[in-house]
């Protein structure tokens, strides 16, 4: 603009008061906005018409390219736990309880954990980046003027897709970890495959398995939310892009711990 | 059919509109032009309701577009074609499958009768045989083309050009101003484009609109606004570094 329109300044003696509450009105809002945003996209996750094309699509973007990594991390998370935790258990002779202490230690806590970090890192960041180069390139304005609810495009098929694959992916994790504790926990420190598994089924509930489901399907949702909010909300040019990918993956990162805690006490 | 009446904005401490008041007939060609960051293409977005004015209407046939619900809003935009000054193809698509996007989203057509029509309509942009291909495989004229085609394959009553030739050399920019003025020939759309072609939009427009300081200083068929003598409107049409308006640095932020 050649000139622009003022609006009058603070005095000097006030103007740290007027930045403090500025910062609080933009912190207030920007909750507001992640909020309603969630709002809109479940609306759009629960009512049709469904994009269903999308949905699949989603699924494999999220879910099944994140498979390698998942199955990978896992195992070795397994592998770390059965050698440190036999260690530990050695120490007091009671090598027994491996089976149990890695299956407890996974399916309760690392498994959703970690596959929730794991997976935010790798399709979570794609997701963001993906939807911050629609939003700066006008793809999703193009959308809005078709007359099509990016919502319902764009978010909501993310959401039902992460509601679906991170407890499979989570399992999966879970199942692969358990067998890492195996290879070491047996192969390697000749504990007896019986007492591994034998303990296992003696410690382990369902309330355990419960525990990590719901975990696994919050952490599905928040990631999605999370990064297609950021993405959607991204700032100019590539810069604004990989800021947003970075945002979306801390604070995704971020609130699946804090949130892993809360679930965690509430679920005890 | 569209009037814009009295239309302002503002972006935090910047004022981009000032009371603009604007009016587009049906079928006619109306180019706004003025300079960068001058509001241009934050009136088109307001026109195609990507944007709520501070104050101010804007009526489509009579109906105040800026006080619609999103479904009601969603009605007329269906009436809409926009060509977006990037061409804003969907990257993950091929030619064939943006241009029969909005075919398959919104209307009842089978497969075949949408190949018949994309493939028509690709044919009528002179784009044969690039069907297959994906935006990024393309060059910048023929994306143009192509958002083009994606623009008119509903057929739409009003199409909006957002600096369509931006980025083209001087031969691509009459291949496409050519482009539009036959397509326009052809299906009477109702026409609102924003550019800085100037000499050239003087050649397609029925009607040419000065937009400057967030409201429009000058509007008339393309010979009255060439003959205005208006000074910062003399200025502009001639890229006088000296004159009316002050010289001042590239905006930056906002496309304004």
């Amino acid at each position: 603009m050649t000139e622009s329109a003022t609006t009058p300044s603070w005095p000097l003696p006030l103007r740290p008061l007027e930045a403090i509450g500025r910062g609080a009105l933009d912190v207030v809002q920007a909750l507001g906005r992640f909020g309603r945003f969630f709002g809109q996209a479940t609306v759009y996750a629960v009512i049709p018409p469904f994009k269903l094309g999308r949905l699949m699509e989603r699924i494999q973007f999220i879910g099944f390219r994140s498979l390698t990594i998942v199955i990978l991390t896992g195992t070795f998370t397994g592998m770390v736990l059965g050698l440190q935790v036999f260690q530990t258990l050695s120490r007091v002779g009671s090598e027994a309880f491996l089976g149990p202490a890695v299956a407890l230690s996974l399916i309760r806590e690392l498994g959703p954990v970690l596959c929730g970090v794991f997976v935010t890192g790798l399709a979570g960041s794609a997701l963001t980046a993906e939807i911050g180069i629609m939003r700066i390139t006008e793809q999703i304005d193009a959308l809005t003027v078709m007359a099509l609810n990016p919502w319902r495009y764009l978010v909501a098929p993310a959401l039902v897709a992460g509601v679906i694959t991170f407890p499979l992916m989570t399992a999966i994790f879970d199942v692969v970890g358990i067998a890492g504790g195996y290879v070491v926990g047996v192969g390697l420190m000749g504990l007896s495959p019986g007492t591994y598994f034998g303990q296992m089924q003696t410690f382990v509930g369902w309330s355990d398995l419960t525990m990590g489901f719901w975990k696994a399907i919050s952490f599905g949702i928040i990631v999605p939310w999370v990064c297609t909010y950021k993405g959607f909300h991204c700032g100019h040019g590539a810069e604004g892009v990989a800021r947003a990918t970075t945002q979306a993956v801390v604070l995704a990162s971020v609130v699946i711990l804090v949130w892993d805690y809360f679930l965690g006490s509430v679920l005890q | 059919m569209i009037r814009v009446q009295g239309l302002c904005k503002t972006f935090g401490r910047q004022v981009v509109l000032r009371g603009l008041n604007l009016e587009v007939a049906t079928a006619e060609i109306m180019v706004v032009i003025g300079r960068s960051g001058g509001g241009k293409s934050v009136l088109l977005k307001h026109l195609i309701g990507l944007l709520r004015p501070d104050a101010g209407a804007i009526l489509v046939d009579g109906t105040d577009i800026t006080r619609l619900r999103r479904s009601a809003l969603d009605q007329i935009r269906a009436r809409f074609g926009v060509v977006f000054q990037g061409g804003a193809l969907f990257d993950s698509m091929s030619v064939f499958d943006n241009v029969a996007f909005p075919l398959r989203e919104k209307s009842r057509l089978g497969a075949a009768e949408i190949r018949e029509r994309v493939e028509e309509k690709l044919g009528q942009v002179g784009l044969d045989g690039m069907a297959d291909k994906n935006p990024a495989e393309i060059s910048g004229g023929m994306r143009k083309r192509v958002a083009i085609a994606r623009a008119l394959i509903t057929e739409p009553e009003v199409v909006f050009f957002d600096e369509p030739t931006t980025g083209l050399d001087p031969i691509l920019v009459n291949t496409i101003h050519h482009l539009i003025v036959e397509m326009h020939q052809k299906l009477r759309f109702t026409a609102v484009m924003v550019s800085h072609e100037i000499p050239e939009i003087f050649r397609i427009a029925d009607r040419v609109a000065v937009l400057h300081n967030g409201a429009i200083i000058e509007s008339g068929d393309p010979d009255a606004v060439q003959t205005s003598r208006n000074p910062i409107v003399q200025q502009f049409i001639h890229g006088d570094i000296e004159g009316a308006t002050p010289k001042r640095q590239p905006s930056v932020g906002a496309q304004a």
